[in-house]
């Protein structure tokens, strides 16, 4: 049995290899968001009240681009919908919290955390405070998203932007997913939602983010049912 | 009237993270769901990585001798058996720095 503080401190350090690409992405956020001319309180409340990466970015874009805010807030729910999922996933290890708890926790749940503490729970259902591993990797998500992108807002983009450093995103993204290319089944869902994702990159509202995931449900649903 | 919009856009991200946390409980879903739900980080993460490498800033497809697609290549291989998250992100990087300012400068 871990003990809370074990939990906590082992999501810290799941997480943590990650920020190698998170604090360069919410410095280049901070940046953008005073670049396109937004005051820079208002760019760094984004990073408090939605906290929620790229969807921010998206939001700034929009409205210097013209699109009306029910646009802009339109989409940057249809970008973070893919929460619903991780929710869903969730949920069966956090059952037992008491509501108001849930309601918290939910607020630190990111792409990264939920990655990295849904493979921590897979391997120790047992445990009883699971969730303080969920704790470790969004608090420590947060805290490093608050200082990179109040660092880009106050200094600007002092990451070059020639070293292209928003490729390291689907690069954390690799690392996640890298070790289920072991499974057949896996493989043809990721192909599915990849390939789904570039078909339907310009639906309206970025809505790829979720179509993508649908379909590649749908197709696993279907493999389930062949493997049987 | 910015911030208005912010905070409505902070409400409704925060909708879509706590709803299914706080408000399904597990019976609610079936084995079935919970069979396919195994396969979410299969089904999401794809969709941040594909665009993330194959489209440009500008929404465009990219070429297919892009950077891009090689240094994606090696952080797969590299991933696949280090598995080490800042060995994989690390060569994807170096790998794609090298090109873009070795190979084709």
């Amino acid at each position: 049995m871990f003990t809370k503080k074990q939990l906590f401190t082992r999501g810290m350090l799941d997480i943590s290899p990650h920020m190698l690409s998170v604090i360069p992405f919410g410095i280049i956020c901070g940046a953008i968001g005073v670049e396109l001319g937004f005051h820079p309180y208002l760019v760094y409340a984004m990073s408090f009240i939605i906290f929620g990466g790229a969807s921010q970015i998206v939001f700034l874009q929009l409205l210097s681009g013209g699109a009306s805010s029910l646009v802009a807030v339109a989409s940057v729910g249809i970008i973070n919908s893919r929460h619903l999922l991780y929710g869903a996933v969730l949920s069966e290890y956090l059952e037992k919290l008491s509501f108001i708890k849930k309601l918290f926790i939910s607020y630190v749940v990111v792409d990264q955390g939920f990655a990295e503490s849904n493979k921590f729970f897979k391997k120790n259902r047992s445990e009883k405070f699971l969730h303080y591993h969920l704790i470790g990797t969004g608090c420590t998500m947060w805290v490093c998203w608050q200082i990179a992108t109040l660092s880009g807002i106050v200094l600007g983009s002092f990451v070059p932007e020639e070293l292209g450093l928003k490729f390291a995103i689907p690069l954390t993204f690799i690392a996640i997913v890298v070790q289920d290319l072991k499974k057949l089944d896996h493989v043809i869902v990721m192909i599915t939602c990849g390939l789904s994702s570039l078909l339907f990159f310009d639906a309206p509202f970025k809505s790829y983010i979720i179509i993508s995931p649908i379909i590649a449900l749908f197709v696993a649903a279907l493999l389930l049912r062949l493997k049987k | 009237m910015t911030l208005t919009s912010i905070i409505f856009a902070g409400i409704l991200t925060y909708l879509t993270r706590m709803t299914m946390i706080a408000l399904i409980s597990r019976d609610m879903l079936g084995d079935k769901i919970k069979a396919v739900l195994e396969y979410v980080p299969s089904a999401v993460f794809p969709a941040i990585i594909f665009p993330g490498i194959f489209i440009n800033d500008f929404g465009t497809f990219i070429e297919m001798n892009d950077p891009k697609i090689f240094g994606a290549l090696v952080a797969v291989i590299v991933g696949y058996f280090s598995k080490n998250i800042i060995a994989t992100i690390s060569a994807g990087l170096v790998s794609y720095w090298f090109l873009i300012f070795v190979v084709f400068n």
